[in-house]
């Protein structure tokens, strides 16, 4: 009350104007974001099958969770994607980025074809890539036929289901590539050209000045990717029906998550996999926001 | 060669002379990896489109061949009113429309209102509140969607379009932060001019600011059409009904009922759904690139 009191009538004025003008995102969030967050939270700690009310049980939903095969195939799943998809996509981002921008011809041509695949909707992608990797009439083994090599069974082998996914989702590295190079036209040429006279040569002129250039947009890239690679979803549901074959080897905590609510209507168990899952998130957030203190350069700005 | 290393004309730098060939030569070498580089990157690239539209012309005798037949012989058009008939897919598109279109028409109207009123309005709180709306970017939509599921359900919105559409406009963090970006350029002056004149902020906000943002509230229709055009998630959980499908649900359906066998038909589907987006995309590509940076540099 007391500081409500000091607000001058202008500054009340500007405050109602303003929760005016935000009102739709408040709504939103309580409702669709701040309600079902705690609620989660409350199920998971609850016996709940989705037809009677929920009953509180403690802690074990989430120890029933570490006794449980198929949801430590779904971390063990969604890490080895993470692992690989996530630093697989900086590392081909930045190459093509730094490709298109040093001076070829066609720019906007490349641009479009390595863009235009994340316009396309998710489940078309997994579908002409499921077939693309056939492994007797796809066009993956037939071009490695090609240069001799056997192809293996791709998304019928559990060895190979994942690599195949990873190399899917470097099919839709374009949105970063966008970015990437447009953060790479922004390195001011002054730092390259002094570089240079200072004798650097083109690896050290991207080791030392275009890296720690663009460092925070490969740093923004690089938490969204791994937010959405623990996410990872549509893609290892629509290839395997939903089942996570062969062998488990795509079931995705996302996955098994969404079975456990909706096919087993196990919404207790279901929303103690969610809160693993966000702490997960939380704290690779953590992990990285602490390390890019150190690797990431925000000079100048 | 031996008299030009002696005497090296004035124009050219001293350092670049003595392996003027050599250094030729390394360029043209670097250029060559690069163009096959970038070329072998692009075969990549386009290798699933020529598979998808390659896969809907073919005939059935032609799917299981060896070696692979790129071009059919003859072309086999039917696959596209094939996949009309067989699955119903207009009804996927217009569904898909009904839901695409106002889902675009709330996420220009709210996210523009909020970004405003953290952009252009000075408040009590108002960078906490701002922040608040960023860290809800990375709450994963999976901690969330079983509580959401269950009030949709209580509200009966199960089998309708309102789960997908409403929240629509309610605001996305991912547009507030663009358009509130895009906002805090405008000059401040313009605003205070017409305060003076006594305007209201919903006035200033309406007849002075949107008109100046058309360009930002252009990438958030975009993007979010082709979020709600591609979606496959939602529709997902909140649609079971087969006559309400969208074109995503139609065709991973289609795709878990028939199998290899049938995909001549099922990418004539494929193909039709993306050709609306790869259109929008061409005639507004420009606006899309901006977008994209827009999004991705300020982070």
């Amino acid at each position: 009350m007391t500081r409500l009191r000091r607000l001058t009538r202008q500054e009340a004025r500007s405050l109602l104007t303003g929760l005016l003008f935000i009102s739709p995102w408040i709504v939103g969030f309580v409702a669709f974001r701040l309600y079902p967050f705690f609620a989660s939270l409350y199920y998971s700690f609850t016996f709940y099958p989705i037809l009677a009310s929920p009953k509180w049980v403690g802690l074990e939903n989430y120890a029933g969770l570490l006794e449980d095969g198929r949801f430590l195939s779904g971390l063990f799943n969604t890490a080895y994607y993470a692992f690989f998809a996530v630093p697989l996509a900086a590392l081909s981002g930045i190459l093509l980025a730094m490709l298109l921008n040093s001076e070829v011809r066609g720019l906007s041509v490349f641009r479009t074809v390595f863009y235009l695949p994340s316009i396309m909707p998710v489940v078309v992608m997994a579908i002409t890539w499921l077939w693309m990797f056939d492994p007797i009439n796809g066009v993956v083994n037939y071009f490695l036929e090609m240069v001799g090599i056997p192809g293996p069974a791709w998304l019928g082998s559990p060895q190979w289901s994942k690599p195949a996914l990873i190399v899917m989702s470097l099919w839709t590295v374009g949105g970063a590539v966008v970015i990437y190079l447009a953060s790479l036209q922004d390195v001011p040429r002054e730092l390259l050209e002094a570089a240079e006279l200072d004798g650097a040569n083109a690896m050290r002129k991207i080791w030392h000045v275009t890296l720690p250039m663009i460092s925070p947009v490969i740093f923004f890239n690089v938490i969204v990717g791994l937010i959405a690679a623990f996410q990872y979803f549509v893609e290892p549901w629509v290839m395997s029906n939903g089942t996570g074959a062969p062998a488990d080897s795509l079931l995705m905590m996302s996955m098994y998550l969404y079975q456990s609510a909706f096919q087993f209507f196990k919404i207790g168990y279901a929303s103690a996999q969610a809160w693993v899952l966000f702490l997960i998130v939380i704290l690779f957030t953590t992990i990285l926001f602490r390390v890019s203190g150190r690797l990431v350069y925000y000079g100048g700005k | 060669m031996t008299a030009s290393t002696e005497l090296p004309t004035p124009n050219r730098l001293a350092n670049e002379h003595p392996n003027a060939a050599s250094s030729q030569v390394t360029r043209i070498v670097t250029n060559g990896a690069k163009y096959l580089l970038l070329l072998m990157f692009a075969f990549f690239f386009v290798l699933p489109w020529a598979w998808m539209v390659s896969t809907s012309l073919k005939n059935p005798s032609e799917l299981a061949v060896y070696p692979i037949v790129w071009i059919p012989n003859p072309i086999r058009w039917d696959n596209y009113s094939d996949a009309l008939r067989q699955a119903d897919f207009l009804r996927y598109l217009v569904n898909t429309i009904q839901i695409a279109i106002p889902s675009v028409i709330g996420a220009v109207l709210s996210n523009s209102l909020i970004a405003y009123g953290f952009a252009r309005v000075r408040w009590i709180g108002r960078d906490a509140v701002f922040t608040l709306v960023l860290a809800t970017l990375i709450l994963p939509s999976f901690v969330t969607f079983i509580p959401l599921y269950l009030i949709f359900k209580n509200l009966n919105w199960i089998n309708t379009y309102n789960p997908l559409i409403v929240p629509t406009f309610l605001g996305n963090p991912f547009f507030i932060f663009l358009l509130r970006q895009f906002f805090m350029t405008l000059p401040e002056e313009l605003s205070d001019a017409a305060r003076v004149d006594g305007a209201s902020e919903l006035r200033i906000f309406a007849q002075i600011v949107l008109p100046l943002a058309r360009p930002a509230l252009a990438v958030v229709a975009l993007f979010q059409f082709i979020g709600s055009w591609n979606d496959y998630f939602g529709p997902l959980i909140f649609i079971n009904d087969r006559a309400l499908y969208t074109i995503s649900l139609g065709i991973a359906n289609m795709r878990a009922a028939y199998g290899f066998s049938n995909s001549a038909w099922i990418m004539a589907a494929s193909v039709m759904s993306v050709v609306p987006i790869v259109v929008l995309f061409f005639f507004t590509q420009r606006t899309f690139i901006e977008g994209i940076t827009m999004t991705g540099i300020k982070g």
